[in-house]
């Protein structure tokens, strides 16, 4: 019974004007609830920063050193760097050549983007040594790995040139990793920073600008 | 001898009706079971359409029982998780079974949900006062899609690997904060370890919850509102005026248990038959390259995500890069998911089932459909599997001009809506449910 009343006189405390609010006890409940909202911001800052990569993924990604004697002209090789793969391309001389004669048809041909590429391969074989090409293998569209079609023409039409055809959601690359128009990527493939440690073996992860 | 059984039976319910009294002045048993069961009034014209609700249940059930004895033997760790799916399916008694019931019910959820939303959509279902029930099924088909991503990731298959890869990267196209975000996701600079045992404890903890939760939220609001039917008319309008039950409605028990359970059965014939004789389906279930291990050097030759993805998949693929950017693409793939959300408010139609639609509706209905149909397929296919145009269309895939011109009728369906449900010539809606 007691209880009942009580709820009643709360109940008609509640309809009367806000004249009879205890606005200091109304004002201390709002600054409570704030104060209590950021703590559970503060709180939520730990937990979402342990989903960021860990310690030990940062440490993972030292340079790797290639050995390139064993790749023939118009062959290729593939390696890890940083968990990527890391093409390494020993273009002909035709193929080289016929980098310069389909730039028309490319979203970025001069290599402007210039987060994708060192600036010692912004030219227009985008390498060192201008038939060697090292290219990050990931697609700059959502991260799949693109496949090597060196020969022109084959299955993929009497207009191509030689390049890499990404199965995912087919992005067009030439043999310089740069993108055709008309492909879902926006911008060229990534040249990792590299650097010639011989005439036979390269160092991929840093060149002379930098320290390893 | 019949005098003793009767004084026996009637002693019996009188210590039934006992403990439930006991219950009841406890917790609100009895009167939760009418108010859901015996005496929640549903239409009396429901038509196969709606076994679909209660087969949904019926599989997420499924799915959360084979789910935590799955869990029993699976591995979350990159170097162990390919090898224990493989010793679930050889070793583990009745692993297989299990296990193809789990990938199986993947699968066959979405077909259940997708005919379970087509059946709203065509009966308007969506409509006022039902928009919140719309709403909360919107989430649950979204955290669904999530269950059926992170789950895919945990056999640390090829495709596997390259489909969670491909998904966590959209996150990056979003302008400014995109690249940041895909790898808080991943937890790593690539899909690694970190990212498998996230997934792992997403899939079988936090979305299971969220699901549960939507799912109450689900049935509450409907058991508020109470169910539509075929014909768009709301029985509730028409009260028996003494007992003020519709008189259109019947219990929901024993009338639609019974029912559902005719669905559940005819349900579970087709489910062990392609459990038993086709689990993988050809490859639409289960594909192909998700029984080599993930190698990060090598994407397949052809990805694909699975089935029920397909449609919104070949809409990203065929919106080209503008600006430089991939991000149009990815927000009308995010577009094509949500637009659905918006229908309670596009439809301007005065009635609500299609059986009073005119044919301008139909016309436009059909043709989502096709759209649907043909943008799933397209989605399973490689973007260049019929060839290029000529020359004269700058050599573009003919498969990637057929999913632009789908794509943009996928889009219109719901653009359009209010235009041509206000346009459309419907008939009189009669004031009772028909049949």
């Amino acid at each position: 019974m007691s209880d009942n009343q009580s709820d009643k006189q709360q109940a008609s405390s509640q309809s009367e004007s806000s004249a009879s609010v205890d606005q200091d006890k109304r004002k201390f409940l709002i600054a409570t609830s704030a104060v209590g909202a950021l703590g559970c911001a503060a709180a939520a800052v730990p937990f979402i920063t342990s989903m960021t990569p860990s310690e030990r993924a940062k440490a993972a990604g030292a340079p790797v050193e290639v050995d390139i004697s064993k790749i023939a002209p118009g062959e290729m090789m593939t390696t890890e760097w940083r968990g990527k793969p890391v093409w390494i391309i020993n273009r002909t001389d035709e193929m080289t050549a016929e980098l310069a004669k389909h730039n028309g048809q490319l979203s970025d041909p001069s290599c402007d983007v210039v987060s994708q590429q060192p600036s010692y391969c912004k030219n227009p074989s985008r390498a060192i040594k201008p038939n060697l090409a090292v290219i990050v293998g990931i697609c700059t569209h959502l991260g799949c790995s693109p496949s090597a079609k060196l020969q022109p023409k084959g299955d993929m039409g009497d207009n191509w040139t030689g390049g890499f055809f990404c199965p995912c959601h087919g992005s067009k690359f030439d043999l310089a990793g740069r993108v055709f128009k008309g492909s879902p990527a926006p911008i060229n493939l990534v040249v990792p920073p590299y650097k010639y440690l011989t005439d036979n073996t390269l160092l991929i992860g840093v060149d002379t600008e930098e320290k390893a | 001898m019949t005098n003793k059984t009767e004084t026996k039976q009637t002693k019996f319910a009188d210590a039934l009706n006992c403990g439930l009294n006991w219950v009841d002045e406890r917790f609100p048993l009895t009167s939760n079971v009418k108010a859901h069961l015996t005496e929640y009034y549903a239409p009396k014209n429901f038509n196969f359409w709606y076994f679909f609700g209660s087969l949904a249940m019926l599989v997420l059930v499924l799915q959360i029982v084979t789910g935590i004895f799955l869990t029993m033997h699976y591995k979350p760790d990159a170097d162990l998780a390919f090898g224990s799916v493989e010793y679930i399916m050889r070793d583990v008694p009745w692993g297989w079974l299990i296990r193809y019931m789990h990938s199986t019910g993947a699968s066959m959820f979405f077909v259940v949900v997708y005919l379970h939303m087509f059946r709203g959509i065509i009966y308007g279902s969506y409509r006022d006062p039902r928009e919140l029930i719309w709403l909360f099924g919107v989430a649950i088909f979204l955290c669904l899609m999530g269950e059926a991503f992170f789950g895919y990731l945990l056999p640390w298959g090829q495709m596997s690997y390259w489909g969670a890869q491909v998904i966590v990267n959209l996150f990056s196209a979003i302008p400014f904060v995109g690249p940041d975000v895909s790898e808080w996701l991943r937890g790593d600079y690539l899909v690694s370890d970190a990212t498998l045992n996230r997934f792992f404890a997403f899939h079988v903890i936090a979305l299971p919850l969220v699901l549960l939760g939507l799912v109450v939220a689900h049935l509450i609001a409907l058991h508020e509102v109470g169910s539509n039917n075929p014909d768009g008319v709301e029985i509730k309008k028409n009260k028996d005026k003494k007992t003020g039950i519709p008189l259109d409605g019947i219990p929901f028990h024993p009338y639609y248990t019974v029912k559902d359970l005719v669905g559940v059965a005819v349900f579970l014939i087709v489910f062990s038959a392609i459990i038993f004789f086709a689990p993988e389906m050809g490859g639409y279930f289960l594909e192909a390259n998700n029984f080599v291990p993930a190698n990060p050097m090598v994407t397949p030759a052809h990805i694909a995500p699975v089935w029920y993805f397909t449609p919104y998949y070949s809409i990203l693929r065929a919106v080209p890069p503008i600006f430089n950017s991939q991000f149009p693409g990815v927000a009308a793939m995010g577009l094509s998911v949500m637009a659905f959300a918006f229908l309670p408010w596009l439809d301007k139609s005065p009635v609500k089932s299609i059986r009073y639609r005119g044919a301008l509706y139909k016309k436009w209905l059909a043709a989502f459909v096709v759209s649907f149909l043909i943008l799933g397929y397209l989605g399973t296919v490689p973007s260049n599997v019929w060839g290029q145009f000529g020359p004269w269309l700058g050599g573009a895939d003919r498969a990637t001009v057929v999913a632009r011109i789908f794509m943009v009728i996928y889009f219109a369906f719901f653009a359009l809506m209010p235009w041509y449900t206000k346009k459309d010539k419907t008939t009189p809606v009669p004031e009772r449910v028909t049949g």
